[in-house]
Order: C-alpha cells, then sequence, then structure tokens
C-alpha cells in the first residue's frame, strides 16, 4: 500500500464519506489513487470553498469535514477558511498537498511553508515525513479535531510521501503526552455555582457555540427550566436554545437584542456555558455585567479569565458540566427565588419582539424577506450566512429552534462563508433543506461555485440579498464616518439572475412582498440548486451598540411590535469611542 | 482555581516548561507569545533528562494575569507536555556568557583576569589582543561583571539567557 493509498483508506475508515478538494501537481499521486477509491470526492470551483465547505458540513453533521488542495497557492487559498474554522473551534481536517520531501526548503515550484502558516490557525498541523505515520496522524487528526476544544488541523502531505510504500498499515494513534482535554469539571467547583445560582435573584445564562458542539442543548432548556433563568446567546451559541420558547432573549451584543443587552446589565448572576466573550459579545469590557458574580463552564481552560474576569471558573464540557450541575440543583430548589425576575424578563422580552412584517414598504425590508422565509421553511432547515447585515438580520429577524440549524462564520467574519458552507451542510445532511443567505457582496465572492452545485446537483437554495451596497461597512459610515460612502457601493453588474442562469442554476428574481416565500417555496419543491436575487432595501439600518460602549448604550431602535414599557432604564446612547473597531 | 483577580504588578516570571523534542517547537511556542503578544525576554532549550522531551526556560514579562494567559496558552499547545510557574524565591537560575575583551598589553589582560577570577569567571581563550571569558551566574552577576569590562572594551558578548530548575527535590 502506499502513503495516498494509506490516507483514503484512514479517511474512509474514519467516517469521512466526502471531501472536497482541488487536485494540482504535487497532488497527482494522490488524485490518481482516488480515481480508484470509493473516497466521495467533490470538485470544488476554488479552493477557499473547499474549506468552507468543509466546514459547513462539520458544523451541520458534528462530523470531521475534510478538504484536499495542492501545495503552494492551492494551500494558500485554504488558508482564509482553515482560520474560519479556528476561530469558530469547527473540526475540519485539511490535507495540502507538498514538493517532495527532498526539495522541502528549496523554494521550489509552488512551494510554500504551509505548516509555518497554519500555525496560528488550526488546533495542531503535522507534515509527513514518512509514509508508515499516516494511519496514525489521520486517527489522531480526527481525535484531535473532534475531542475537547474542537478545531482544525492541517496535515502536509509531499509528492513522494503519496508514493511511497508503507511496510505495514498499522492502524494506531500518535502518542501526545501533551493533550489531555479535561471533560469532567471540577466537582466542588460545580457545587460552588449551583450554590451561587440558588442564591441569586436575577439570573441569566449566555450559550455560545460550546453548547452545540458539546450537544449540551437539551442539558441547556433543563438548567434554564429548573432556575427560571432568561438565556442569551452569543452568535455561535444561536440554535444551542429554542428561540420560540418564552425565555429566549436572542442574541447578545453589539447588535443583541435590547431585552438581551439590559438584562445582562441588571443580572446578578450571569452563567456563560461555551462561550469564550468575544468584544462583540460584551460591548466595552469594564461596563459588561456590572453586578453579575460571573459563573463561567468552557472545555478550553485559557477561555477562562482572558476576556472577562470570572467568578467561579468550571473546566469541562458543557453537557457533563450541565448534567451534574442540574443534578445538584434538582436535590434542592427551595431556596431559589427567581419567579419575579423571571416574569419580568418575560413581560420586557414580549414588548422587544422585533417587527417583522412589512407589507407595504418597497424596495423590501429584510424583516419580511426573513419573516417569508421563516413560512416557507420547516424549524428542520439549515441556514447559513454570510457576514455583515444579512448575518445580523438573520440573527434577529429569523428564529431557530434545533442546535445546528444555524451556521455562521463568527469570530473571523469570513464574507464568502455562506455559500459554499450551505453546499458543505447540504452534502452532510441531504434529508435537511438547506438555505444561505448572503449579501451580494459576499456572494459574488465565491459565485464561481455555483458551478459546483450544478455539477454535483447539489440543491441549495441561495438567497442573494441585493442592495447593491457593502451593507455593514455602508451602515458604519453613515452612523460614524459622516456618510463618506467610500467604496462601499457595488454598482449595478452582475444580473444575479442571468449570472446564476449561465450556471445552468436555477434562478429567480424577488421584488415584491409575498414573492420571496412563493420563490422559496417552489426551489424546494423543484429539487434544484436555486439562486433568489432579492431586491431588498439598501437603507435599512440595524441599531448597535457603537465601539468602545457598553451593552447598554443602543443606538437606534428597532421597530418591535409592541412598545416597551416606560420602567426600563437606558443610558444615553454613546458614540464611537477612540481605538473601538 | 484562581478567582477573580487583582489586578498586580508585572514583573518577570520564570516559566519552566517541558516539551517535545522535535522540529518546530520552538517556533510554536515563539509564534504563540508573538502572536498573543506577551512580552519575552529570553528562552533556552536544551535535552532534558527525558528522552525525546525538552526543557525550556521562558522569562516572560506581565501581570499575573498575563502569567495565567501565558501558562494555559502554551498548555493548549499539543507539544508542550507540562508547564510550570517557578517561585523566584525558591529557584535557582543561571545563565552562562561568553565576553570577548579588548587587551592589548600584559598589564590590561592581569587586570582583566583579576576580576574574572573575583566573579569566577575563567579566562578560555588568550590571544595578543583579546581574551575571552567564560561566566555563569545569575543575571546580576553576569550584568556586574560586564560593567566592569566595559571599561577595556567588549569585542563581542554572547548570553544565553536565564535556565532555572527548583530548589529541593521539586520536580515539574
Amino acid at each position: 500500500m502506499k502513503g495516498g493509498q494509506a490516507l483514503i483508506k484512514s479517511l474512509i475508515d474514519k467516517g469521512a464519506d466526502t471531501v472536497f478538494g482541488y487536485p494540482g501537481g504535487q497532488l497527482l499521486p494522490l488524485y490518481d489513487m482516488i480515481y480508484d477509491s470509493d473516497l466521495k470526492h467533490i470538485l470544488v470551483r476554488h479552493e477557499q470553498c473547499a474549506a468552507h465547505a468543509a466546514d459547513g458540513y462539520a458544523r451541520a453533521s458534528g462530523k470531521v469535514g475534510v478538504c484536499i488542495a495542492t501545495s503552494g497557492p492551492g494551500a494558500t487559498n485554504l488558508v482564509t477558511g482553515i482560520a474560519t474554522a479556528y476561530m469558530d473551534s469547527s473540526p475540519v481536517l485539511s490535507i495540502a498537498g507538498q514538493v517532495p520531501t527532498h526539495l522541502i526548503g528549496n523554494d521550489a515550484f509552488q512551494e510554500v511553508d504551509m505548516i509555518g502558516i497554519t500555525m496560528p490557525i488550526t488546533k495542531h498541523n503535522f507534515q509527513v515525513m514518512d509514509a508508515n505515520e499516516i494511519p496514525a496522524i489521520v486517527n489522531s487528526s480526527f481525535e484531535i479535531a473532534l475531542s475537547g476544544r474542537p478545531g482544525p488541523i492541517v496535515i502536509d502531505l509531499p509528492k513522494d510521501i503519496q508514493e511511497q510504500e508503507l511496510e505495514e498499515y498499522r492502524n494506531e494513534l500518535l502518542d501526545i503526552p501533551g493533550y489531555k482535554p479535561t471533560k469532567k469539571g471540577h466537582g466542588l467547583q460545580i457545587k460552588r455555582a449551583a450554590q451561587t445560582i440558588i442564591k441569586s435573584k436575577k439570573p441569566v445564562i449566555l450559550a455560545g457555540g460550546g453548547v452545540i458542539s458539546a450537544g449540551a442543548s437539551s442539558e441547556l432548556k433543563q438548567l434554564a427550566e429548573i432556575i427560571n433563568a432568561p438565556v442569551t446567546t452569543s452568535l455561535l451559541g444561536k440554535s444551542s436554545f429554542p428561540e420560540d420558547h418564552p425565555a429566549s432573549m436572542g442574541m447578545l451584543g453589539m447588535h443583541g437584542r435590547k431585552v438581551a443587552n439590559i438584562s445582562v446589565d441588571e443580572s446578578d448572576c450571569l452563567i456563560a456555558i461555551g462561550c469564550r466573550f468575544s468584544d462583540r459579545t460584551t460591548g466595552k469590557i469594564d461596563e459588561f455585567a456590572p453586578n453579575a458574580t460571573i459563573i463561567h463552564i468552557d472545555v478550553d481552560p485559557a477561555e477562562i479569565g482572558k476576556n472577562v474576569e470570572v467568578d467561579v471558573p468550571i473546566v469541562g464540557d458543557a453537557k457533563v458540566v450541565l448534567q451534574s450541575m442540574i443534578k445538584m440543583l434538582k436535590k434542592d430548589t427551595s431556596g431559589l427565588d427567581t419567579l419575579k425576575w423571571i416574569e419580568h424578563v418575560k413581560k420586557f422580552n414580549k414588548n422587544c419582539i422585533p417587527r417583522i412584517s412589512f407589507e407595504n414598504d418597497h424596495p423590501l425590508k429584510p424583516q419580511q424577506v426573513m419573516k417569508e422565509l421563516a413560512q416557507a421553511l420547516d424549524e428542520d432547515t439549515i441556514m447559513t450566512t454570510d457576514v455583515g447585515q444579512n448575518q445580523m438580520w438573520m440573527a434577529h429577524f429569523f428564529n431557530t429552534t434545533k442546535p445546528r440549524t444555524f451556521i455562521s462564520s463568527g469570530g473571523l467574519g469570513t464574507m464568502g462563508f455562506g455559500f459554499p458552507a450551505a453546499m458543505g451542510a447540504k452534502v452532510a445532511m441531504p434529508e435537511n433543506d438547506v438555505v444561505a443567505v448572503c449579501g451580494d457582496g459576499g456572494f459574488l465572492m465565491v459565485c464561481q461555485d455555483l458551478a459546483t452545485v450544478k455539477e454535483y446537483d447539489i440543491p441549495v437554495v441561495v438567497c442573494v440579498l441585493d442592495n447593491r451596497y457593502l451593507g455593514m461597512v455602508a451602515q458604519w459610515q453613515k452612523l460614524f464616518y459622516d456618510e463618506r460612502m467610500s467604496h462601499t457601493h457595488l454598482g449595478e453588474v452582475p444580473d444575479f439572475v442571468k449570472l446564476a442562469e449561465s450556471f445552468g442554476v436555477r434562478a429567480e428574481r424577488v421584488e415584491k412582498v409575498g414573492e420571496t416565500q412563493q420563490a422559496m417555496k417552489d426551489a424546494l419543491k423543484s429539487g434544484e440548486p436555486t439562486l433568489l436575487d432579492i431586491i431588498i432595501d439598501p437603507d435599512e439600518i440595524l441599531p448597535m451598540v457603537p465601539p468602545g460602549c457598553g451593552l447598554t448604550e443602543i443606538v437606534g431602535e428597532y421597530k418591535v411590535e409592541r412598545e416597551i414599557p416606560g420602567d426600563i432604564r437606558y443610558k444615553t446612547p454613546g458614540k464611537a469611542q477612540e481605538g473601538g473597531d | 482555581m484562581p478567582t477573580k483577580m487583582e489586578k498586580s504588578t508585572e514583573k518577570n516570571h520564570i516559566i519552566s516548561a517541558l516539551v517535545e523534542h522535535k522540529p518546530g517547537v520552538l517556533q510554536r511556542v515563539a509564534g504563540l507569545f508573538t502572536r498573543r503578544g506577551f512580552n519575552i525576554e529570553s528562552i533556552t532549550v536544551g535535552e532534558s533528562e527525558i528522552p525525546g522531551l525538552a526543557r525550556m526556560t521562558i522569562i516572560a514579562h506581565g501581570d499575573q494575569q498575563v502569567l495565567e494567559q501565558i501558562t494555559k496558552q502554551l498548555n493548549k499547545l499539543l507539544d508542550v507536555i507540562k508547564v510550570r510557574d517557578l517561585e523566584v524565591d525558591s529557584t535557582v537560575k543561571r545563565e552562562l556568557c561568553l565576553i570577548k575583551v579588548h587587551a592589548p598589553t600584559e598589564k590590561v589582560r592581569s587586570e582583566i583576569i583579576q576580576y574574572a577570577n573575583i566573579f569566577r569567571g575563567r579566562i578560555i581563550d588568550v590571544s595578543s589582543e583579546a581574551l575571552t571569558i567564560e561566566i555563569t551566574g545569575d543575571s546580576d552577576k553576569i550584568d556586574a561583571l560586564t560593567d566592569l569590562l566595559k571599561g577595556f572594551g567588549i569585542k563581542e558578548l554572547a548570553r544565553t539567557g536565564p535556565t532555572a530548575m527548583s530548589r529541593g527535590a521539586k520536580t515539574i
């Protein structure tokens, strides 16, 4: 057996049914072996899409997503996708071709130091210098990618190693004494947390992406219901808690919902689970949850105390920790006095439900589009987003109820993520409908992969929210840069319908109320990949917390379904502070 | 377990780490320090008592929170097996320094040799123009000697940076 064959065998043995890739000179031996193998390979049209598709595959299924690219430019094209996966703790395995071992370091044709480049954006990376190690490296890569805090892995595979004959295929793991992720939380710490919660009057739960990767959604719901705590999420935590639940406050942060931002401000006990307190979530750190005792559950010890000072740290897997915490809490809840709080928040919450019906507006309001999408889609539909206004609109106006049904690039904020991630998600979960909601700017960065969804018949629906602007940047220019719209208008081309049709992809333009819903239903019924070019109002602006301000200093108001009562305190809306970004 | 951290003053910390002895590990560690914006004064690395493992001594600057982050981030690297922050008071710390001093005359040479002897340094090379001194000790001692020798003209100086170990039977 040769190195390349050993790679293919170990990938298949680890359950990687599909890989996304793009061949090249230094991968010719491997691709020649893929030709005869059972490995399902999807040829993307740009390596970045291979990485994003593998990421979407991983986030939708909870399995490792695999992508392959050749050495040099192929590998560097993966880098954005790898960094995206790293920031959002997604288990992506990237296999990069490399020049033959005797040429490494010579600046050979299409040589790049992929190990050096990806060191800061991977959980770990390997350069294979002996084909006999391939099975162990692949097996360990899967283990590392999925265990503890998940993350991306890179395997750098020189051309000659692909052809090297193995002495023996040994199905083993690498010995890595430096890797022992903590799963079970410290008993005493969990007890301290439980006591703190019982004593609190105004608990709030902040759920992050860690809840989803740990599969702890049902535990989260139980905890919230036992202690009467309202739940807010980070962007990546969206879908960890059913957003139709009366205790759901939606997203927290810079673009957070008012009820979430203000409740965290008022809370006396913040239970943060699997989140890393990103600056987009906390706002000005000195003013974050000023009255709260903070309990932080995270599988990565380095996240605890990194951004926010924590009172009760618990290192462990969210599911395991929550299970033992719930057990403790269930024994005795007699001291709990939180009913008044949850009733107050629920009332406030009802008055913060954003208005999504805009039936008389033309051009279409994004809220109306979201509403119609929700009407056309079921709760098992996997939604992916791009980055910018489209992402925040989705976060606010589109409710999700089941984990792994909302996939978005949170940490790195990668434009162009939504469409290829949807492609990967659909491949992983063919039974679920998959819809990408993108902006026109982000979609254009990856539109070439319309060829992939057509050729492989991957029936995703891409909604291009078309306002001809880089909406989020334009919004900041309007709010903070005196409306000097420097290079954010995208002009009048392309015609997205014609663009899609040139790839043989079904396409439709949507301009009127009611059409989104119908077009989406038709798209799903067709069973074909479809692009919907949805023309929306370019002037729609999101309320936000200016950079450098505290979470309660919200600028702008969402139009809500009902009016907010007068007993909620507000600070004066802030201005962007120096150095904020 | 640390609780809400007191804002402590910044100081130098001695971090001892047991790491895999293989290519790329130093790059991973050094890269981590750059990327996270940690201030690093020196790193020394060499074989340890365990075959296949190397011991790194890192001198880093920062407050208690920075130190905690450094330790945790180092622990996250798969090639790092153990990390310990060494207590300054109960740690022996040594540094090696080679100093080439301008010494054109017999008189100057004997003067330099006397200084070297006082500091328990050794002369490891002599020529008509220069003397090379080897000195081992903590950083203050080396600073003191180099200050003295500056007057003669230091032609070249190479310091290893400190390596360190806990006193007593304690190991990491």
